[in-house]
């Protein structure tokens, strides 16, 4: 159980470095929103390892540090609505269907911009935004393509026994 | 990767596509004016025509020059709106989400319009 907590930590420190690199890249095509999602390797490893729990904390705890260090109010409102909704759907996915991880992970970076861009509706409540849905659909295809490969490779090359249950 | 997974990333591009092209075929009708939405309500529409600075509340400040509209200043801390691309008769919007602040293209037939236009001279 110490140990536990002691690799979530660990985890929550990688996803937080994941989320600094990250907001030193430039923001793509002047769309708020679009980015790689490098922290989604560490929750995505966590959720294939142990469960939603272990994720969502994790998740959680990026979010909120990330957030106040380098974002503001909005853009943690933002993510917690992404990552609601992104992992929800990656855990029914692992749950319900056979889908491999790369699958799972499509399917997390598209419903995590789905979810922001829900968001930002209701923040400015107009559906204009709508606009912005067919790039962040393709974006949330690549960028889970690319998070899900990666985190993949990472589980096969990290031992079983690394994160005891 | 799964059979299933291609059919369902191949299904999500084909909904991205869909929208986009709806958005792309209601897009290629031109607009002569731009319609300003603060909070959800309207603040005003304004003619793309007239060369003027407009000043949205006290947080924004758009520019329109030569058909184009684009937004000069913003009190809120990303600035992306400032880069987004400018608003002309293609239509197109420029919004910044922290000032909750919408640009869009419209198209205002004439004067029998229901539209209230406002006269930013004055």
């Amino acid at each position: 159980m110490k140990q536990k907590t002691a690799y979530l930590g660990l985890f929550s420190a990688v996803a937080i470095i994941f989320g600094y690199v990250e907001s030193l890249i430039p923001v793509f095509a002047g769309i708020p929103g679009i980015k790689l999602g490098l922290a989604n390797l560490a929750v995505l490893f966590i959720l294939e390892r142990y469960s939603l729990k272990e994720a969502a904390l994790v998740s959680a705890v990026r979010i909120l540090v990330i957030g106040f260090l380098f974002g503001n109010l909005f853009s943690i409102l933002y993510s917690l609505a992404g990552a609601a909704l992104s992992l929800s759907v990656m855990t029914l996915l692992k749950k319900h269907t056979d889908f491999s991880i790369l699958g799972i992970s499509v399917a997390g970076g598209v419903s995590h911009n789905i979810g922001q861009l829900i968001i930002a509706m209701m923040v400015v409540s107009n559906t204009s935004l709508m606009v912005y849905a067919p790039a962040l659909l393709v974006s949330g295809v690549v960028t889970g393509l690319v998070i899900g490969a990666l985190t993949s490779e990472t589980v096969k090359r990290l031992p079983d026994n690394l994160l005891p249950g | 990767m799964k059979k299933k997974e291609v059919v369902f990333i191949a299904c999500i591009l084909a909904v991205a596509g869909a929208i986009w092209l709806g958005f792309r075929i209601s897009g290629t009708q031109s607009h002569n004016s731009i319609r300003i939405t603060v909070d959800g309500k309207e603040f005003g529409t304004y003619s793309l025509s007239q060369d003027q600075v407009i000043h949205i509340g006290d947080t924004n400040v758009c520019e329109i020059k030569n058909g184009k509209v684009r937004m000069i200043e913003a009190t809120c801390p990303d600035q992306y709106c400032i880069h987004q691309k400018a608003v002309d008769n293609h239509g197109g919007s420029i919004i910044c989400l922290p000032n909750k602040v919408v640009i869009e293209g419209e198209n205002i037939a004439g004067s029998d319009d229901n539209t209230p236009q406002i006269d930013a001279v004055t």
